[in-house]
């Protein structure tokens, strides 16, 4: 019986236990069932998905940054290169105590306080994932000491890549500009233009002059590597590579040499001078004086450097021959004697007789002379050659401002040359409508009789002033100005020919007046004797000044008891030689005084430096000293 | 006695079916293993051995009779009960966690011992009470696997505590506990667990979260779920061929010769892989079912359910965190993972498992 009973229940244990063995094996297959249905969406339903991951994981596009442009002068000498060399690179994004790190780097690669300060301007402004340089131009033993330790600094490593390089430095500044670090301003527009792609990888973009006007030109085409990587982001090889494009090469209109004659030529003045090639528009100097260096831009300037350009009270940062905008002064006059002939309001030969001021009728305001007791009988051709004040008062008063400003409209005042730069202003030219609406006034005769002499609201800029020299010693055929002779391009590719932008239809009995007055401004009785002295050339000219403080009625302007920057700007303008001409220039010498003492020199040296391929001899700077009088 | 009767003598306690399901997986893994390590024969050699002295244990043991493996149950307990205790004090910690101990002349971890240890004390206990099982024996039963547990989870090494935790439940679900038991603390646990949640480690709960959504940190927490189901997804039906999963061979994988080994699988052999590797796992917990089911004694019925459901568990716990649907709790693939501690452990089970055949069959006949 207890048998029996045990037996029973040792049945009863193995069902029991049995049952939940059995729950068990189902509980088992259940949770199989699950990892299966798993697999299954994974492995089928979203297997394409997944290989997408697994691909984008594996593949990495790398952006081949293309070589720029290279820049050289008209005859080749190279204005902007690139050259090979080291840089330090940190990604802040993989660096957690960002001056441990820069503590640690400066025990094996010096980082001067010059350095650190410029990364710590660049970290302010750089956009996401961009490696910023700690150090440039790493010397070879650097190379190698960092080298030697870098698996002490991830996310920091050594990058060789291009460098781009001025030679000429402040000489060629203002024209060619300077590139610099990609901002995040400068992205926005590449990605609405579409150009964003085309930047990967680049650091680098054209900011001013130049570079950035030719920016697409140069920078070329981005090339792409596709390259299979670990997931520590090495490159364990190439599946496909599109070689980038370089980008083009710029040949300019521009001589160096002569630029550099120029530039020398001011010394220590400040001021502007822009040559041209009157038969096509080419821009031969172009010079905006003090420069800068643009080499301290590119992988960008320190504080210090830019507070000391950027609050210099000689602006150097200031591309005074694109963006300074002056009164023009005397140098109006052949075109105001130009216009008054144009619409028959003076015949060549009348004469005025000039007692050394001019007063409006039924007024007593007496407009002076700059000379004091007048220059006597006075014609349009003398009135040129000596500068007659007197002689355009009266003619600006019969000509009318509407009259004027139709007139000098057509020589391109008051409105953008269209140069091939950025940031080219337009001056101004008044009239009665501009004054209105500027200053709720009407237009008074007397603005009109201080305009005919160049004062007043009239402002050019030297490009301006340069252009409308060209435009007449054209004969009136004007060619826009341009800085860019030649883009790099394929033997079978044609570059178009210059066209002329317009034709004043200047009769030649006219033109013949105005330009031998303007041989005869350089000559002995003109304002700029000394300017052709010795020249086997023949030099038209004009002198100019533009006051920058006004003179009180009754009181006499003396250059020495006004503080150097409140002088008088000195103008000469001037195209050689006078029958047949190859160059006209404008050129500004900021406080420079008179045109004919400061400003005729330079335009000087530059001509023969042009014409005769003479450089400049110490004595000529002498030459314009001996110039009759001001003005 | 001649070499047939050798090789009977050899083969006489081992089971030939359970053998050959095991020396599968040794294939599987030193196969899986060269792709895994990117051709490295050194480490193939290197399981080659460790899967060797698991044979070897897996002899010795097999031909063990029961009532030898029943008494070593307390000592092993107690010894491996006081290491633990000694981890928690004077523990080497590594990678944030205490797991390891270092006895001179090696570093050991006590909790791989408790793998073993906690369902033999468990089913020994059983048997001893096996007469008159009250509720008493479950309380004191729950407690001998809810001990090292805690400690484990303490160290904090989840994945191993969860093994053991769950091997002990085991044993108490075939001896018998009670539905209402089960049910009751089923629910219990479910209500506690929001006040458990601030009690767990900042990494536990890191993988936690993790899990709800991996996507929330790509490149750290949630770095290894989504490297993990890309190469699994990535591997489609057919896979990408042996030695050729890109996941594997570049880096992107991490502990791809441990517990993401079958990443590893998955990318190169695809599902049609995974249903082998699958079959392969359903044949070897089938014929351990099959050893429970016939189990002649108490203990020898717990002990092998409990280490058959067991190496289930790992399997499954494995493979669901490396296809995402588990928490990254740092269990290895059974069998196939490399790692010798592993491997002793499983070993030691399938040879109790195959005693426990043998020995009856012995008694039967």
């Amino acid at each position: 019986m207890t048998r029996k009973i045990e037996l029973k229940d040792h049945q009863r244990e193995i069902y029991f236990f049995r049952l939940r063995l059995f729950l068990s094996i189902g509980f088992t297959a259940a949770m199989l069932f699950i990892l299966l249905l798993r697999f299954f969406y994974l492995q089928v339903m979203r297997s394409d998905y997944y290989e997408t991951m697994a691909e984008s994981n594996r593949i990495y596009v790398v952006p081949i940054v293309p070589n720029r442009g290279i820049i050289t002068d008209r005859h080749g000498v190279v204005l902007a290169r690139n050259y090979a060399g080291y840089t330090l690179e940190v990604s802040p994004e993989k660096i957690g105590d960002m001056n441990k790190v820069i503590d640690e780097i400066g025990k094996l690669v010096e980082i001067k306080p010059k350095d650190l300060r410029r990364f710590n301007k660049l970290m302010a402004e750089r956009r996401s994932l961009q490696t910023l340089p700690i150090r440039t131009h790493l010397t070879d033993e650097e190379v190698a000491r960092f080298a030697a330790q870098r698996y002490r600094f991830p996310g920091v490593e050594i990058k060789a890549r291009l460098f781009r390089e001025y030679p000429y430095t402040d000489i060629t500044s203002h024209l060619l500009g300077y590139i610099g670090r990609i901002n995040q301003q400068e992205i926005d527009v590449l990605d609405t233009a579409n150009l964003a792609e085309n930047y990967q990888g680049s650091d680098y973009i054209g900011k001013t002059g130049i570079e950035q006007s030719y920016e697409k030109e140069m920078h070329g085409v981005t090339g792409f590597e596709q390259v299979e990587v670990d997931a520590g982001g090495r490159a364990v090889r190439m599946l496909s590579r599109t070689p980038p494009q370089s980008g083009k090469n710029l040949m300019l209109t521009l001589d160096a040499k002569l630029q550099q004659v120029a530039v020398e030529a001011f010394g220590n003045y400040r001021g502007a001078l822009v040559a041209i090639d009157p038969n096509n528009g080419e821009v031969l100097a172009f010079v905006s004086k003090p420069g800068y260096d643009p080499n301290l831009f590119i992988d960008g300037i320190d504080t210090e450097s830019w507070d000391a350009l950027n609050n210099s009270p000689e602006v150097p940062l200031n591309n005074r021959a694109i963006r300074g905008q002056y009164p023009m002064g005397s140098t109006i006059k052949p075109f105001m004697a130009l216009a008054a002939l144009h619409y028959g309001i003076r015949s060549p030969t009348a004469t005025i007789s000039d007692p050394g001021y001019y007063t409006l009728p039924g007024s007593s305001h007496q407009y002076r002379d700059w000379k004091k007791d007048g220059h006597g009988r006075v014609d349009m051709f003398k009135s040129i050659q000596v500068s007659c004040d007197t002689y355009y008062y009266g003619l600006a008063t019969d000509l009318g401002i509407d009259r004027m400003h139709e007139f000098l409209d057509l020589f391109g005042f008051g409105k953008k040359t269209g140069i091939d730069l950025e940031g080219e202003v337009s001056g101004l030219l008044p009239s009665t409508a501009w004054k209105m609406a500027r200053y709720k006034q009407i237009w008074y005769p007397g603005d009109t009789v201080s305009a005919g002499i160049g004062q007043g609201y009239h402002l050019v800029t030297p490009l301006q002033l340069a252009f409308a020299t060209a435009t007449l010693a054209n004969d009136g055929v004007a060619y826009r100005p341009h800085l860019v002779k030649e883009i790099q391009h394929s033997p079978n590719e044609t570059q178009p020919e210059q066209q002329p932008l317009f034709d004043l239809h200047i009769p030649p009995d006219q033109l013949a007046l105005v330009k031998s007055a303007m041989v005869a401004v350089t000559q002995p009785g003109g304002t700029a004797v000394g300017a052709s002295a010795g020249a086997p050339y023949s030099i038209a000219g004009k002198t100019g000044t533009a006051q920058v403080v006004a003179i009180k009625q009754g009181e006499k302007y003396d250059a020495r008891k006004v503080s150097e920057f409140n002088r008088d700007h000195a103008w000469f303008i001037a195209f050689a030689p006078a029958d047949k001409p190859r160059i006209a220039l404008a050129v500004l010498v900021e406080n420079g005084g008179h045109g004919g003492t400061t400003a005729a020199p330079i335009a000087r040296k530059v001509m023969d430096y042009y014409l005769l391929g003479k450089l400049p001899q110490p004595s000529l700077a002498v030459a314009g000293k001996n110039a009759a009088g001001r003005d | 006695m001649n070499l047939r009767q050798l090789k009977q003598r050899f083969m006489l306690h081992l089971d030939p079916i359970l053998l050959a399901g095991l020396g599968g997986f040794m294939f599987v893994s030193l196969l899986l293993l060269y792709s895994a390590s990117d051709g490295s024969w050194m480490r193939v050699l290197s399981q080659f051995i460790n899967f060797l002295v698991g044979f070897a244990v897996l002899w010795i043991v097999a031909n063990m009779p029961l009532h030898y493996v029943m008494r070593a149950a307390i000592p092993m307990y107690v010894l491996g009960t006081i290491l633990l205790i000694a981890v928690a004090l004077f523990g080497e910690i590594s990678h944030g966690a205490r797991r390891w101990l270092n006895i001179g002349v090696a570093t050991i971890q006590p909790s791989e011992l408790m793998k073993f240890a906690v369902p033999l004390m468990m089913a020994w206990y059983f048997e001893k009470n096996e007469a008159a099982l009250t509720l008493k024996n479950y309380f004191v039963a729950s407690l001998l696997f809810i001990l090292p547990v805690g400690l484990i989870v303490r160290q904090p090494d989840l994945g191993t505590s969860l093994l053991i935790g769950a091997s002990g439940f085991y044993v108490l679900f075939l001896a018998g506990l009670s539905w209402r038991i089960i049910i009751g603390s089923s629910l219990a646990a479910i209500i506690s667990a929001p006040f458990v949640w601030p009690m767990l480690h900042d990494y536990q709960r890191h993988r936690i979260m993790m899990l709800l959504d991996p996507s929330q940190d790509a490149l750290g927490k949630g770095y290894h779920t989504i490297q993990g189901m890309i190469a699994v997804g990535s591997g489609g039906i057919l896979g990408k061929g042996y030695l050729s999963g890109t996941q594997t061979h570049l880096d992107f994988l991490p502990e791809r010769t441990t517990d993401f080994i079958f990443a590893v699988w998955s990318e190169e052999f695809g599902l049609l892989g995974n249903l082998l590797l699958m079959g392969l796992y359903i044949f070897v917990i089938g014929r351990g079912f099959i050893i429970t089911a016939n189990a002649s004694t108490y203990f020898t019925r717990l002990m092998a359910g409990s280490i058959t459901l067991t190496f289930f568990t790992y399997t499954f716990v494995n493979m669901g965190m490396v296809s995402g649907i588990l928490p990254v709790v740092g269990v290895p693939l059974p069998l196939v993972s490399y790692g010798g501690t592993s491997i002793l452990t499983l070993m030691l089970g399938f040879g109790v498992l195959m005693s426990i055949h043998t020995h009856q069959r012995l008694v039967k006949t």
